[in-house]
């Protein structure tokens, strides 16, 4: 799950992390007192809002209130923006940056930080990235938070603040179950304050069970993905117009793979995984359906799914959706010739392996086009 | 030989009353694999196809000497689970649930490891071991005893590569099947560490696929550490960046984890990377 910048804010003050005065508006005339003089920043779920002209200054009231209804239905590289958050202007004496992510190799947390923040992390030079792992079932430990204090050159006072802003991020990292918890910049005003400029924060999804409160929030996702995604479907649109289904992760993303080397383009990535619900299996075939393919090519290599399950389910949806597109299938594993057989009666093309069903899918769309 | 499971495991399955704890018990002791014990809380003196079922694993580790654990355990308990299976002191855990929160992983694989247990997958098909035993869920007529281990992120890719090698003539020692999640028990060098130890295994496979840096690191090590010839398949070629494409671990980032960036590293490190899936077993009689 990822958060838009006032949402995350929102999380980050519930934990005690300083963040500047701001007010949310989805129309311009939801704007009644800023905090003036202020930011106007698109909120959407992309990075390099800044460079498209996602935010802005306004000195008064009516200026915040034009500078947003500019920046309300503006696409940032393809995202639409429907919220502005209006934004108390911090004045800066220091942009630093404070990010902690999961680190997969180490298997731990890892905490970074360094005092030149506001530009990407990964333009960084190493050595003036500070980076520690925590390990999680410790916990941060003040050693950490010494050598940040040090590496970054903080005076003593911007210090403390900096290590109890670190200490806080990580609580939150480890009880909202964040995959990324980033603050760029973390604004050192010329008065001392230390504040949270801007902030990311991505949730684990697997984790969602144990934060009902975040189920509703916006993700990026297409209309059809949402619906999908309420129907636990892992469904992912692309941009070709081959529509891809197969069982597995791993062999959805070599189908796919398979399809362009053999000069196509796969148009989704619906991975059926290991159901065995004639029901589950429908639905699936109808997102398919529904994302317009020009030929669908079904790969299921079955354990526990089984062959004429599959074949059931398309054989159904194909035909309560009234839609002719050609299929081309190429199903192994239990009950293999019931489902072949269900599939020949409504004329599908039958392919032995992936490699000839991706030809057949790429002949077939040409013919058709 | 073989590597980390042989016909001497004692396996106790967790979660065996639940559908995909039935059915894979069945098809394990099929497999060859002796299922002395299953576990489900609150089920403790029922049977499922024969095999005693138990309240807590320390029980079927003192009656039925269990020491293994395969777990079905859904993923809101699977935490749980293995830290009862620890605690028993089993030695070889693995993991077959899918969508275990990163933070459980987070704590529980260190802790294994502190424990000195070795945990494969989550989000994974399993181990298997031809002619000994399986622990897992792959199919079992894919398999045929061989020299070739193989190392895997996926699982039905695995089925399909694993079904080509044993129709191009190529068995296997052992398949360990490490799973897709971000954070895994057990990493690609550490199968492949156990590969090149294990005097059956003659040529490696690994399945990689898109996120993080697993083949990476895997490729480094193959040109320090490994002298048995080793192929390769990675996943994802077309997969779009910023996207989980269906693993938690299958996600280019920060325009990290691309195939690309893994194919390359396989071929500087002089692993014949397979472009087509049925392309596996053809290099492999190359090699």
């Amino acid at each position: 799950m990822k958060f838009l910048e006032h949402k995350a804010k929102e999380i980050f003050a519930r934990y005690g992390i300083p963040i500047p005065r701001g007010t949310l508006a989805s129309r311009p005339d939801d704007i009644v007192d800023p905090p003036l003089p202020c930011m106007v920043k698109a909120q959407v779920l992309v990075g390099g809002r800044g460079k498209a002209g996602g935010i802005r200054p306004a000195e008064t009231l009516d200026e915040a209130r034009r500078v947003a209804s500019e920046i309300l239905g503006m696409d940032i590289h393809g995202y639409r923006v429907k919220h502005v958050y209006l934004e108390e202007r911090l004045d800066i004496a220091k942009e630093l940056y404070l990010g902690l992510t999961i680190d997969r190799s180490a298997r731990e947390p890892l905490l970074m930080a360094t005092a030149m923040g506001g530009v990407e992390v990964e333009q960084v030079p190493r050595e003036r990235l500070f980076m520690e792992h925590i390990p999680a079932i410790i916990g941060i430990q003040p050693y950490v938070l010494r050598t940040l204090r040090t590496k970054l050159e903080l005076a003593k006072e911007t210090g403390d603040q900096v290590a109890s802003i670190a200490r806080k991020a990580y609580e939150l990292f480890r009880r909202e179950d964040a995959e990324l918890v980033e603050i760029n910049p973390l604004v050192v005003t010329p008065d001392g304050r230390v504040i949270a400029g801007d902030a990311k924060l991505v949730i684990d999804d697997n984790a969602e069970y144990r934060h009902p409160d975040y189920a509703n929030l916006d993700q990026d996702r297409t209309p059809l993905e949402e619906e999908a995604h309420d129907k636990g479907i892992v469904f992912i649109q692309l941009d070709g117009d081959i529509g891809v289904i197969a069982n597995g992760a791993g062999l959805t993303m070599a189908t796919l793979d398979v399809l362009n080397l053999k000069g196509g383009k796969g148009g989704t990535f619906l991975d059926l995984g290991g159901t065995d619900d004639p029901e589950k299996v429908k639905q699936a075939f109808e997102i398919l359906i529904k994302a317009n393919p020009t030929v669908i090519l079904v790969n299921i290599f079955g354990g526990i799914t089984k062959a004429d399950t599959v074949a059931t389910g398309l054989k159904q949806a194909l035909e309560e959706m009234k839609t002719n597109i050609p299929v081309v299938a190429r199903i192994k594993g239990v009950n293999e010739a019931q489902a072949k057989e269900i599939l020949q009666s409504i004329g599908m093309y039958d392919a032995e392996t992936i490699e000839e069903a991706a030809e057949l899918a790429v002949k077939l769309r040409a013919g058709g086009a | 030989m073989a590597v980390l499971l042989t016909k001497k495991a004692r396996v106790v399955v967790q979660g065996i009353t639940g559908h995909q704890g039935q059915f894979n018990t069945r098809t394990m002791r099929d497999f060859g694999t002796k299922v002395v014990a299953g576990v489900t809380p609150g089920k403790g003196g029922t049977k499922v196809e024969g095999v005693p079922v138990f309240d807590r694993v320390k029980e079927a580790v003192l009656r039925r000497k269990a020491n293994a654990a395969i777990s079905f355990v859904p993923a809101a308990y699977a935490k749980d689970a293995a830290v009862e299976a620890i605690e028993a002191g089993l030695k070889l855990l693995v993991i077959i649930t899918e969508r275990i929160p990163f933070h459980d992983s987070l704590e529980l694989m260190p802790y294994a490891r502190s424990k000195g247990v070795t945990v494969i997958g989550p989000n994974c098909p399993g181990l298997a071991t031809p002619g000994q035993a399986k622990m897992g869920i792959m199919p079992n007529h894919i398999f045929k005893e061989g020299d070739a281990g193989v190392i895997s992120r996926s699982g039905t890719l695995t089925y399909e590569i694993v079904n080509h090698m044993t129709q191009g003539g190529f068995g296997q020692s052992t398949c360990i099947g490490i799973g897709g999640d971000p954070i895994n028990g057990t990493s690609m060098v550490e199968a492949l560490a156990m590969f090149q130890r294990d005097r059956k295994t003659k040529r490696i496979v690994l399945v990689g696929e898109i996120g993080g840096t697993a083949e990476e690191e895997a490729a480094d090590f193959i040109q320090r550490k490994v002298t048995k010839p080793v192929v390769a398949y990675v996943a994802g070629r077309t997969a779009p960046p910023g996207k989980r494409m269906g693993h938690a671990g299958a996600i280019i980032q920060a325009g990290k984890g691309t195939a690309e960036s893994k194919i390359k590293a396989f071929a500087d490190a002089g692993v014949s990377v397979a472009q087509f899936p049925v392309e596996v077993a053809s290099l492999l009689a190359a090699t």
